[in-house]
């Protein structure tokens, strides 16, 4: 063999080798920065989200549909939820669709229902009850982007 | 429960499409790394061959053939059975895993008569042997794959897992020498002409017990504590388990003769007890106890000798390797040497000598890696193995339950800790102890179970990518009295 074919295959292998290492951080880039990229955009409808009612629903835009649940606070924060066409249920009882761990919560808290393209928070008649950022849930409430919602010590926000 | 007063919504049919497109998405991905992997393996071989035969045999690509083969097996099997599984995991350590087939097979050549070299059989000498347990560990790796198909079924066997995790810890402690002790450590089972190392699979049952226990006293654990020096201290009580633990490594350490495998036992429980509390005070206990428990080792082996005077000579080696070069420093010094040859960019592959490192096969696997591919490979594969932790990581910070949580945290964790403690070992940062480097280094148990644990990490990713569907809790698997016994939710007592 010789030499120069040699020096090509060996530096070759060594560049093929972090070529691979940056196509794998490609492929996951989306997910190692999940976290930075979404706070930025959930932080303009954040500022809005202070008063509820009846009339939120019409403002939000069909192209904005919520697609992930995000756990912003307490025990399970960091914990994404991709939202289907079922509703979730949330409680400390373990067939909830998210089991929170929290002193809190009741064991059947509260759930998220999907209607028209807008997720709605029911109370399940929880013991400290359920809050849309800082009103108490009291029927079933449309949830804005990226408005929290609190039970017991856990955050919860829905992200597109 | 109140009545709903949301009606449940019909599902539509159109909703299907986008989630289908996600999760072959990630699929497909995955099958081009492969592929990329594959080529990258085969590009390896065919260099080995150029420079240490100066040719290129007709059959250097059979090998590769083989593992592509059953790597794309385990691919077609994820993609049934875990389609929404982490892309990035199975690549990953398909190149690691490929490369150590490859890297062996190389060292076969070097032993290798000059007139034999050409002609090596495929399954013969070490490459050989490890291609083969590659076979038997990935289709293994797929089985537990279909057996398991929710992980929080693990669970409902915590117990009996952590009994059986003991119990192939304590087996070759217990057993007589001449069937456990491989090179002053005392980890294996050996039977006749075959080997194998029971604590490795050891570690995925001990983390499923450890991670059950916890989530049902993480509470008592994380609430009840006393604050002294800015510190939360859990109570006296409380330590209980961690004590008993923290015996249990050190009688590894003194019984086994392996720092290794104690540390990685002990650096197991105390990062799944942190992640479980996020107590930092926990860290700190266990950095405590576990460099109070090498100093005392260390002290005793100094003064008393006895079984601890293997880690006394050890710790003495790192402190100096060069102090005996031809005596107990041998395979330290030649270790170094091998990579300080191998420099920047290395020697190429197969243009070393990685026959002048003792026991290149299994512990210095890394220095002959390096010798070759030079610090520009060996930060690739660092970064390779930083990559699958930080996957595993990942799959357990977006898991929904808290016993997948602690068990994807704690077996990345445990992985990344190994490659350090070895590679630690190996470049002189640490004590050598006598780990396998995970999927580089020749061996059936190691390879077997380290695929179990990728196997436990990719079923819990895809739990973690699935989007819920259906009923509450999930899964067919959690069904039934399924849920009862895999007890997520603490309850005040």
């Amino acid at each position: 063999m010789p030499e120069f074919v040699l020096t090509v295959a060996r530096f070759g292998f060594l560049v093929l080798l972090w070529i691979f290492v940056f196509t794998v951080v490609g492929v996951i880039r989306r997910d190692l920065f999940a976290g930075a990229k979404s706070s930025r955009l959930v932080a303009a409808p954040r500022g809005v989200g202070a008063s509820t009612g009846p009339s939120r629903p019409a403002k939000v835009k069909r192209g904005r549909a919520a697609h992930q649940l995000v756990v912003t606070a307490g025990q399970l924060a960091g914990t994404r939820i991709t939202l289907g066409e079922a509703q979730i249920t949330i409680g400390r009882a373990e067939d909830s669709t998210l089991v929170i761990t929290d002193d809190y919560a009741s064991a059947r808290h509260a759930r998220l229902v999907p209607r028209a393209g807008q997720w709605f928070i029911e109370d399940l008649g929880s013991t400290n009850g359920t809050y849309l950022d800082r009103a108490k849930v009291t029927g079933p409430t449309p949830v804005p982007l990226g408005v929290p919602i609190r039970i017991g010590r856990t955050s919860l926000e829905l992200r597109p | 429960m109140t009545a709903p007063a949301v009606p449940a919504p019909t599902p539509a049919t159109t909703g299907e499409m986008p989630r289908v497109r996600e999760s072959s998405g990630r699929r497909n991905a995955e099958l081009a790394l492969l592929i990329f992997v594959m080529l990258l393996v085969l590009a390896y071989s065919a260099t080995v061959e150029a420079t240490a035969l100066d040719t290129i045999t007709g059959d250097f690509w059979v090998p590769v053939a083989l593992v592509a083969g059953v790597f794309l097996g385990l691919h077609v099997v994820i993609r049934f059975l875990a389609p929404y599984a982490d892309p990035a995991i199975v690549p990953a350590v398909a190149l690691l895993n490929g490369l150590g087939v490859a890297f062996l097979r190389r060292i076969d050549l070097a032993f290798a008569d000059a007139n034999e070299r050409a002609d090596l059989p495929i399954f013969s000498g070490v490459g050989g042997r490890q291609l083969a347990w590659t076979l038997i560990a990935v289709v293994l790796a797929a089985g537990l794959l279909i057996i398991v198909r929710d992980h929080r079924a693990v669970s409902r066997y915590a117990y009996t897992l952590g009994l059986v995790g003991i119990i192939l810890v304590m087996i070759p402690a217990v057993l007589p020498s001449q069937f456990s002790e491989i090179n002053g450590a005392k980890l294996w089972i050996r039977v006749g002409g075959f080997q194998i190392q029971p604590g490795e699979f050891a570690k995925l049952a001990l983390v499923s017990f450890f991670a059950y226990y916890l989530v049902r006293k993480r509470e008592v654990l994380s609430l009840a504590s006393r604050r002294f020096l800015g510190i939360d201290f859990p109570r006296g009580r409380d330590l209980g388990p961690v004590v008993a633990v923290w015996l249990l490594s050190l009688m590894v350490l003194v019984f086994e003769k392996d720092l290794g495998t104690a540390l990685l036992y002990f650096g197991m429980f105390v990062v799944i007890l942190y992640v479980a509390t996020e107590r930092v005070s926990w860290l700190i206990i266990g950095l405590l106890l576990f460099f109070g428990g090498a100093v005392l080792a260390y002290v005793l082996g100094a003064s008393v000798g006895g079984p601890f005077a293997n880690f006394y000579q050890r710790a003495e080696i790192w402190m100096d390797p060069f102090a005996k070069p031809y005596d107990d420093g041998y395979q330290m010094v030649q270790s170094l040497l091998g990579l300080g040859t191998g420099g920047l960019f290395g020697a190429g592959p197969g243009g070393g000598q990685p026959n002048k490192i003792p026991l290149v096969v299994s512990d210095f696997v890394f220095a002959g890696l390096g010798e070759e591919i030079g610090l520009f490979g060996l930060s690739a594969l660092l970064v390779v193995y930083l990559l699958i932790a930080e996957r595993g990581l990942r799959a357990g910070l977006a898991v929904r339950d808290s016993f997948g949580k602690l068990v994807a945290g704690g077996l990345a964790f445990t992985l990344g800790l190994q490659v350090f403690v070895i590679v630690g070992g190996v470049t002189g940062l640490i004590p050598l102890t006598g780990q396998t480097t995970p999927f580089l280094s020749a061996g059936g148990s190691s390879l077997m179970a380290n695929w179990l644990i990728i196997a436990m990490l990719l079923r819990i990713s895809d739990a973690a990518g699935r989007p819920v569907t259906g009923a509450p809790g999930g899964r067919a698997g959690a069904a039934g009295g399924g849920p009862r016994h895999s007890c997520m939710v603490p309850r005040r007592r």
